[in-house]
């Protein structure tokens, strides 16, 4: 594997996790795109009787959620996802991922072709925060969850809430829940301006599925 | 005198005729049918068990061994006196715990240590069958295992794992007896033997039928051996279980017990005298004319020929789970095959877990006890063991 698309940050409190699993109804078909060690695929299978795959770029990641007894496979998402066919899938996810890929516009339209509904959580790069470090401290970004340097960061289309909502319109796919978390991991829950969002919001969660051909 | 009488008057306990393990007798009425179309009966599997088959006859774990291995996989060698080929996995305590699983191992159709094959005595000729015995192919030796297992009262197998052509049986096994295998451990493996496995291959072979003692492969009958072919077929293959680092790491150009080299054609070189080693301890335990069928029976070996050319077709709809395994440095069953292997398990729908492990032990590294390897190996066992509902 040459490129690093599946390297998610390092993560101690991955609210978007609990955010994500409890958004899946039990029972159902998942694949996780970028699985990490396999938390979220653990809380899945454990907690709500799912069929959870993963896919996970790193070898050391692939190896410990084998040695959980977690149905992972090492691949690379901007290659690997072309492989699937159609609708084998309920919910396809990309937990703090899609900034690591290639190609996230074809990464996702292969999510929604293979699963009836994807999920993809990210940092969003036009909270307050990054936005001042930017403005006043004229270097890019570095917080806790986003702290690689500009030269070795794995992240390599950042992108905001209006421009992942902007991708979303481009391929025509349907937006059925958005949601923001604050920068304590708490959900902003007003239904608030798209501006509001991207500028307090650290991360959002989307769940879209497919529109009309 | 006939064959059989030489060779126990010569003091040799041939394993081939009467192996130190327990056997299963399939009479007339149980024909192997075999691919090439000729029929084997009567035929003998050797096998090998360990454990305990619980009430249910829902434990039980068929290992799979590889073109140079045998039945017994966890107990002490009976021609060699060194411990089972797959100790390191397989055993009280090991991720193939045989305090909890009915562990069976059985020579396979065309091997040397007891199950039918070419060193074994033609019912028709009362001489061994050497190059008279029948092609087999890795279906073949599934479908004998598979008789045997119905002998052995057993439906269903919990798991069927085996690395390198041990793991040709294990996909063999998945595709051909899905609703039998619950779970499935290929390692160090491929769908298909490549053109370069079968060259390999073809140079061995050569080089046994290139021994003036292999008589057209009559040599049990003349009283010879071709120990000289057999050794060079070893040596050759050898190279391709290691790599490059592994030598490199283990011999460089260290002289073996010299300081400069003696201008000659003796073994100056560690990695000379250890091959040299190597083929010499191979043909004291090995049947040369069972290399050449169990060789053969590899490079036929293509899943996807199988089925239409599709590979993913094999395993449509299987529920078995798999868990796929290959090595950074093994060249001669590269990860690119077991990755193959994958997408094809994907397409198909099925539960499928995959590493490649980091190791620069090569294509043997299956066999050794790496880290990584047995946590992948038990976790997946240990997840496998709760979904069938096998609690501790």
């Amino acid at each position: 594997m040459s490129n690093a698309a599946f390297l998610s940050e390092p993560h101690q409190s991955r609210v978007d996790l609990m955010l994500i699993s409890g958004m899946i109804e039990p029972g159902s078909r998942v694949l996780d795109v970028g699985c990490g060690e396999g938390e979220l695929l653990k809380l899945l299978a454990d907690g709500r009787n799912v069929d959870a795959r993963g896919i996970e770029i790193s070898r050391e990641g692939v190896a410990k959620a084998v040695a959980k007894g977690l149905a992972v496979i090492q691949g690379d998402a901007d290659t690997d996802l072309a492989d699937y066919p159609d609708d084998v899938f309920d919910y396809v996810i990309l937990s703090q991922t899609i900034q690591a890929t290639r190609n996230p516009r074809q990464v996702l339209e292969h999510m929604l072709r293979i699963g009836r509904r994807a999920i993809v959580s990210f940092p969003n790069f036009g909270h307050w925060r990054i936005r001042s470090q930017l403005m006043f401290g004229g270097h890019m970004p570095l917080t806790e969850t986003l702290s690689y340097s500009w030269w070795n960061t794995p992240n390599i289309h950042f992108c905001t809430i209006r421009d992942f909502v902007g991708l979303v319109d481009t391929i025509g796919a349907i937006q059925e829940r958005a949601s923001a978390l604050d920068s304590n991991g708490r959900l902003i829950r007003f239904r608030l301006p798209w501006w509001f969002w991207n500028l307090f919001g650290e991360q959002a969660v989307f769940v879209l599925k497919r529109g009309r051909e | 005198m006939t064959t059989r009488r030489k060779i126990k008057e010569a003091g040799i306990r041939n394993q081939a005729i009467d192996p130190a393990s327990p056997v299963m007798q399939f009479g007339a009425d149980k024909p192997l049918m075999l691919d090439s179309g000729a029929v084997l009966s009567p035929f003998t599997i050797a096998y090998q068990h360990y454990g305990t088959l619980n009430a249910a006859r829902s434990n039980a774990v068929l290992i799979c061994h590889a073109l140079t291995g045998d039945q017994h996989v966890a107990n002490k060698n009976p021609v060699t006196g060194k411990d089972g080929w797959w100790q390191t996995l397989v055993g009280p305590g090991k991720c193939i715990d045989t305090d909890r699983y009915f562990v069976i191992c059985s020579n396979v159709i065309g091997g040397c240590m007891g199950t039918t094959g070419p060193a074994s005595i033609n019912p028709v000729t009362g001489e061994p069958y050497g190059t008279d015995f029948p092609v087999v192919t890795i279906r073949d030796m599934v479908r004998a295992q598979a008789m045997l297992i119905e002998a052995l009262g057993i439906e269903t197998l919990f798991c069927v794992v085996g690395g390198s052509m041990g793991g040709m049986q294990v996909l063999e096994w998945a595709a051909s007896y899905p609703e039998k295998v619950f779970s499935a451990m290929p390692l160090a493996t491929a769908a298909k033997h490549s053109a370069q496995n079968i060259a390999f291959h073809e140079v061995g072979r050569q080089a046994v039928m290139a021994d003036p003692e292999w008589r057209a492969g009559r040599y049990l009958e003349e009283g010879t051996r071709p120990e000289k072919g057999l050794a060079v077929a070893r040596m050759a293959a050898h190279i391709t279980y290691l790599s490059e680092p592994a030598l490199q790491r283990k011999f460089g150009r260290k002289f073996q017990d010299r300081v400069a080299p003696t201008f000659s054609f003796d073994a100056d070189f560690q990695v000379e005298s250890y091959l040299r080693y190597q083929g010499a301890s191979f043909v004291e335990r090995f049947d040369a004319n069972s290399y050449l069928y169990v060789t053969r029976a590899m490079d036929y070996f293509d899943i996807a020929a199988d089925h239409g050319g599709q590979l993913a077709k094999a395993f449509m709809n299987t529920k078995t789970r798999f868990c796929v395994v290959s090595f950074t440095s093994d060249w001669l069953f590269p990860t690119a095959d077991s990755r193959a292997l994958v997408h094809a398990l994907n397409a198909g729908g099925a539960s499928v877990s995959f590493v490649e492990i980091d190791s620069d032990k090569g294509h043997d590294a299956f066999l050794l006890d790496e880290p990584e390897l047995m946590a992948t190996t038990g976790g997946f066992i240990a997840a496998a063991a709760r979904a069938r509902g096998l609690g501790r």
